[in-house]
């Protein structure tokens, strides 16, 4: 007799739209008392299929059997009733509910008043080590500890099988730690757990099998024991692909931004950064380390002039005179040109440019409703004289980048939006890097890229250090930013907690640096 | 339908319907405001045909019956254009009704104190530059508050319409009152009164420059370019190093004094004298016309005389057949829901279970 | 000394005043906590008015004699009248998703349309006048309690004064309140409001939260209107007196924050700034200046709030949002 699945998949085909094909008949079987990592690229269809087990979506072929027998699964409701439970990325929770009323949130029966859930949730806190306050609001907690409740919601609701939709994006390496003790403590217990994700070493480090899905399509399931980050890479991809990032040496290293003592507060009166000082070079990738909200994003804008500083410099220095990148900009002191009280416009004719990729992608660089044409002007509209705006030079660079960077898109006036998320990234990063810049920040390039896509942008960047350019790299993965960067700034509650040097630093050296400044043993780690 | 109880029936987003097939569900839309208007007539005992063709010609049918109908749409074309740059914006300004008041009280004191030193050329345009400024301000409050605090501009411009109401409602009893006790502001000077053009105080000429100016100034200025990022996304405004707060005031300000100058235009070329009801629900009303137009000048211009012609109807059947003249705000009631509905069949695509599966991409 | 006397009549003039907002305010607050503004409260209390008024007239016309059914059938067919108009919004909004602002602004249009229209058509087809008796007039507007009781010094009047439909939207703003803080659909409905994506991932039929929401509140707001034209304008159609009503409510909402118990108060207090001008007259005010009170009082709120930037103070956060579950 064949042993029964706690799930199995028979040939799920999900389409979206008459030439979208999600998830292609695909065959999955869930385990118990196993993790399984669902590993693919981005748009492989990794969570659709997930969102079917979940309720989310229905699927139109194929067919779903828990333990055994068939099943519909209409809604998150009816998911439930069979046991299973998801974690999606974005979290779903009422921010102004404390942490209890979001665990019995639409429970129906009886059983479900405020001392019996405070209880319950105490019991299921103690048995696999959660730290949780029932009564306190979301919008009071940490990311980490939002997912924690995300995780206890599901098991209150009974689940046996727990799927977690990339659950490690926004934790530090020790939160990703810690959860991953949570999730093995789980798999001890007999759940069964799918993670979702793309990052290889995750992969390895937690799960017993791997799924693979390339392109909607199911490519096969590996006992992890068997495989290797590069074999996975493989089945993703399709072929054999290079892990390694080059970290090429720029002719001219050159210093090219100074900030000394720089504090800033935000609009609420928060102080989120702290006396802030280093150095960038031209000829360099400067990495930027942090557990998300430590102030990546305020430092840059900061720079651009965006974040008014409350105290403290930025200096800027002109690049080498004979360096490519010389001559495009305005004139400034030599000995350094002071930025703090410049005006964004004013520091973009510096040369210094940014670039940054945010959650949904298009929130901050590109106007999503815009086609090319309108989206290449947003920060040079105003350079033309009178009150008209000129789509001609854009509507030049919307083709030129077209050409040059192979941006798939039915024309220049069709809106970004529609464009795939690679296709995104290279307008917004082609357009900063058609600025000429001195200096180009970006943040989160390879946001949701597929492999091929991440190593293009990590090339572009890599054109502009050797330049000459003062390249600062936001990150999220750290094995990326080891790679590429020279050099890696590590920011902590707004506060600089170290840089250490690119090709000599490890993982576990930056991941402490995170969370405490100094990375010394004093200190609480972040929640 | 789109629950997952039912999945009989599922949802999708559809981009890009041909164009055939847009005008073909908005004539639809039209199709069925008609119809259930019709049934309408039907149920209060009136012959459907009868009615609509007492409205058309009652409307339409003569010169002066035509002059009447463009004599209601000006403020709701000149309204719609002031409203087009806030929603463009996605500031969901709903003063308007205040903002057109305020702009008639603005032109009102020229009017009212300097008609006899002043000719009529350089009074009307005291009054239309001091109607846009009031008008301006107006709606610059809630602009100061929106992008300073982030205050909730919606209501926020509701509650600004009464209070102005309010206002001209004491200026009615108090200051400004004509015959002491008689609750109204005397009647303009002559010198302060548009001058006709065929017949229709000259307004219609000054809305249908605005028509085109808001055209150029959405499509082809920076400042329509700065509103129409904001709209889309205030924080990639920001980083493209836009004033987001000092863009929202101009363009509010712009917007009211559009409003504040239509107050004119009501105030000098139709009522002659100011009142509490000068905006008379257009501030409203033009909302309806500008999203419905989806913004677009042009198209602003066939709706308001679409509800213009329903409104004069209206007042035709009243005298005609004895039909409440309320009639014309149900019917145009009906002819904004079935045409609000209708942009769902545009945007969205229904799929029947074990029909044909379409749908489009997240 | 204050005068004691005028004191109380004051209080009870607000009370009178403030009793139709509060109907309409508790269900805007309804609707606004599913996530649905909906600015067609004026209609809906223009079509309730009408409704109301016509189902008492007409009962008493087919020789009805009894208060209370009039009061039932008038109670009921206001918030029919209503209920539809917010039928009709939530079908646009919810299932069609049209723009919020945009459709309640033609639901205030059709609303009131309709109102005025069955307020006129009574009026023709009955001859010039509609108007109920006296007795019933004193049904609708005088209190349920015994004499005795209303005739005890101070508290007669204040507690057992008022007309049933004061005690009747006293108690409606305690059980919402008990419904929309504690009880569990009460929860789910404010996570449809809050968040819509995360009620429909914990498995609430969002789509039938927001309907019953919307479609229950738009007949509560209705009554509001009912109770205006029967009590405040005696049993007489009068458009220009029930206008602008429906927009205090919506004032109102925002000054209570969101809360029923506070709008018990706070329909008071609009009530008292209604009739202020009447009762404490200050010669350096204008009447017509203390009128936009209510409304001045509440862009203060809506700026102060927006100051605090209190996350328990804030409008549900979807407010206005059409939800679309695979839009993510």
């Amino acid at each position: 007799m064949e042993p029964v699945h706690a799930i199995e998949l028979r040939h799920i085909t999900k389409r979206f739209g008459a030439k979208v094909v999600a998830n292609d008949s695909i065959d999955l079987t869930i385990d118990r008392g196993e993790i399984l990592s669902l590993l693919g690229e981005n748009g492989s269809g990794k969570t659709t299929l997930m969102n079917m087990l979940s309720g989310i979506y229905l699927p139109d072929e194929g067919e779903i059997l828990a333990e055994g027998r068939p099943v519909t699964i209409r809604s998150p409701g009816d998911a439930f009733a069979h046991g299973i439970g998801m974690i999606h990325q974005h979290y779903k929770l009422v921010e102004v509910f404390t942490a209890a009323e979001n665990i019995a949130l639409g429970l129906k029966g009886k059983g479900h008043d405020r001392k019996t859930v405070a209880a319950q949730v105490q019991a299921i806190s103690d048995k696999y080590g959660f730290g949780i306050d029932p009564n306190k609001k979301v919008y009071d907690m940490s990311v980490s500890e939002k997912q924690t409740v995300e995780i206890v919601k599901v098991l209150y609701r009974g689940a046996e099988i727990l799927i977690l939709d990339e659950p490690t994006a926004v934790l530090t390496p020790q939160e990703t730690e810690r959860l991953f003790n949570i999730l093995r403590a789980m798999k001890a217990d007999g759940k069964a757990i799918v993670i979702i994700t793309h990052k290889l070493h995750e992969v390895m480090s937690i799960s017993d099998k791997v799924a693979v899905l390339r392109k909607g399509k199911y490519i096969g399931t590996v006992n992890t024991a068997d495989t290797n980050p590069q074999k996975l890479t493989e089945m993703m991809v399709g072929h054999a692909v290079s892990l390694n990032i080059d970290r090429p040496q720029a002719k001219y290293k050159d210093l090219r931004l100074e900030v000394k003592g720089l504090n800033c507060r935000n609009g609420e009166g928060v102080s989120v950064l702290k006396d802030i000082t280093f150095q960038a070079f031209g000829g360099e990738i400067l990495g930027i380390a942090g557990i998300a909200g430590s102030g990546q994003k305020e430092l840059l804008e900061a720079i651009a002039g965006l974040q008014k500083a409350e105290s403290g410099h930025i200096f800027y220095y002109p690049p080498h005179p004979n360096s490519d990148i010389a001559g495009y900009h305005v004139p400034v002191d030599k000995a350094g040109e002071e930025l703090v009280g410049k005006t964004p416009s004013q520091i973009r004719h510096v040369g210094v440019s940014l670039a940054f990729v945010p959650e949904d992608r298009l929130g901050m660089g590109l106007v999503g409703g815009m086609g090319m044409v309108d989206n290449m002007m947003l920060k040079t509209y105003k350079d033309t004289p009178g009150p008209f705006v000129d789509r001609k030079p854009p509507k030049e660079l919307a083709d030129r980048l077209i050409r040059e960077l192979e941006i798939v898109t039915p024309g220049v006036a069709t809106p970004v939006r529609r464009l795939s998320g690679g296709n995104v990234q290279k307008v917004l990063v082609g357009r900063e890097i058609a600025s000429t810049p001195t200096v180009l920040m970006t943040a989160y390039p390879v946001r949701g890229l597929d492999i091929n896509s991440s190593y293009t942008i990590y090339r572009l960047l890599n054109e502009q250090k050797m330049k000459g350019v003062a390249v600062l790299l936001v990150g999220e993965d750290l094995d990326v930013l080891l790679e590429l960067c020279d050099r890696i700034l590590v920011l902590c509650g707004g506060q600089v907690s170290g840089v250490v040097d690119g090709p000599s630093a490890t993982k576990e050296e930056v991941g402490l640096l995170m969370t405490r400044v100094g990375g010394g043993k004093e200190g609480a780690a972040h929640a | 339908m789109h629950e997952p109880h039912s999945p009989l029936l599922r949802l999708a987003k559809r981009d890009g319907m041909p164009r055939g097939q847009v005008w073909a569900i908005r004539l639809g839309s039209f199709a069925a405001a008609l119809l259930i208007s019709a049934l309408i007539f039907l149920i209060m005992g009136h012959n459907p045909l009868g009615a609509f063709g007492t409205m058309v010609t009652g409307s339409l049918g003569k010169k002066t019956a035509i002059r009447q109908t463009v004599r209601i749409a000006i403020p709701l074309l000149g309204t719609a254009l002031a409203i087009a740059p806030c929603f463009k914006m996605r500031f969901w300004n709903i003063g308007a009704e205040g903002q057109i008041t305020a702009g008639a009280v603005g032109a009102s004191y020229f009017a009212l104190f300097w008609a006899d030193k002043l000719p009529q050329v350089p009074l009307l345009i005291v009054m239309a530059v001091a109607g846009a400024i009031c008008g301006g301000l107006w709606a610059l409050i809630p602009a100061f508050f929106k992008a300073r605090w982030g205050t909730n501009e919606t209501l926020f411009t509701l509650m600004m319409n009464y209070i102005m109401i309010g206002v001209v409602k004491w200026l009615q009893g108090g200051p400004w009152e004509g015959r002491p006790g008689s609750q109204i502001i005397p009647q303009f000077d002559d010198a302060a009164v548009l001058p006709k053009v065929l017949g229709v105080h000259c307004g219609w000429i000054i809305v249908l420059i605005l028509m085109v100016f808001m055209f150029v100034y959405m499509k082809y200025t920076k400042q329509g370019y700065e509103i129409a990022v904001i709209g889309e996304s205030e924080n990639t405004a920001r980083y493209a190093g836009m004033n987001v707060g000092k863009i929202i005031m101009r363009t509010m300000f712009l917007s009211g004094a559009i409003a504040g100058l239509v107050g004119f235009i009501v105030s000098s070329g139709a009522d002659n004298t100011l009142h509490a009801g000068v905006a008379a629900g257009v501030g409203f009303t033009a909302i309806t016309v500008a999203w419905l137009a989806q913004l677009n000048p042009f198209a602003m211009v066939a709706i308001s005389m679409l509800l213009a012609v329903l409104e004069k109807g209206a007042s035709t059947l009243e005298t005609q057949m004895a039909v409440p003249a309320s009639i014309s705000d149900i019917i145009t009631g009906i002819f904004l829901f079935c045409m609000l509905g209708c942009e769902f069949f545009i945007n969205y695509r229904l799929i029947v279970r074990g029909g044909h599966k379409e749908g489009a991409a997240q | 000394m204050i005068n004691q006397n005028a004191v109380l009549l004051l209080i009870m003039a607000a009370v009178l005043n403030g009793v139709p907002l509060l109907f309409g305010t508790l269900g805007e607050i309804l609707s606004e906590k599913a996530g649905n503004l909906n600015l067609g409260v004026e209609g809906m209390m223009f079509t309730g008015g009408a409704m109301g008024l016509g189902a008492a007239f007409y009962y008493e016309a087919a020789g009805g004699t009894v208060g209370v059914v009039a009061v039932l059938l008038a109670l009921l067919f206001a918030f029919l009248g209503g209920a539809v108009g917010a039928l009709i919004y939530s079908f646009l909004t919810v299932t069609l998703r049209a723009n919020q602002n945009v459709t309640g602004l033609a639901l205030a249009i059709f609303g009131t349309g309709a109102g005025q229209f069955i307020g006129q058509y009574m009026r023709e087809s009955s001859g010039g006048y509609v108007a109920v008796s006296n007795d019933l007039k004193a049904v609708f507007l005088n209190s349920p309690f015994p004499s005795a009781l209303q005739q005890l010094p101070l508290v007669g009047p204040l507690l057992f004064g008022h007309s049933i439909f004061f005690y009747l939207g006293v108690l409606l703003a305690v059980g919402m309140y008990f419904f929309l803080s504690k009880s569990r659909p009460g929860l789910c409905l404010r996570a449809v409001g809050e968040s819509p994506a995360t009620a429909d991932a914990a498995g609430i039929p969002v789509t039938r939260y927001k309907y019953l929401a919307t479609v229950i509140g738009g007949g509560i707001s209705a009554i509001g209107g009912m109770v205006y034209i029967m009590t405040i304008a005696s049993c007489v159609w009068n458009h220009e007196a029930l206008s602008g009503e429906g927009w205090l409510a919506v004032a109102l909402v925002i000054f209570c924050l969101w809360r029923p118990l506070n709008a018990i108060w706070g329909s008071i207090l609009f009530g008292a700034l209604m009739i202020l001008y009447q009762r404490l007259h200050l010669a350096f005010i204008p009447d017509e200046l203390y009128k936009i009170l209510p409304y001045v009082v509440t862009v203060v709120v809506l700026i102060l709030t927006s100051l605090r930037n209190s996350k328990d103070k804030q409008p549900p956060n979807a407010l206005g949002l059409a939800y679309f579950r695979e839009d993510r």
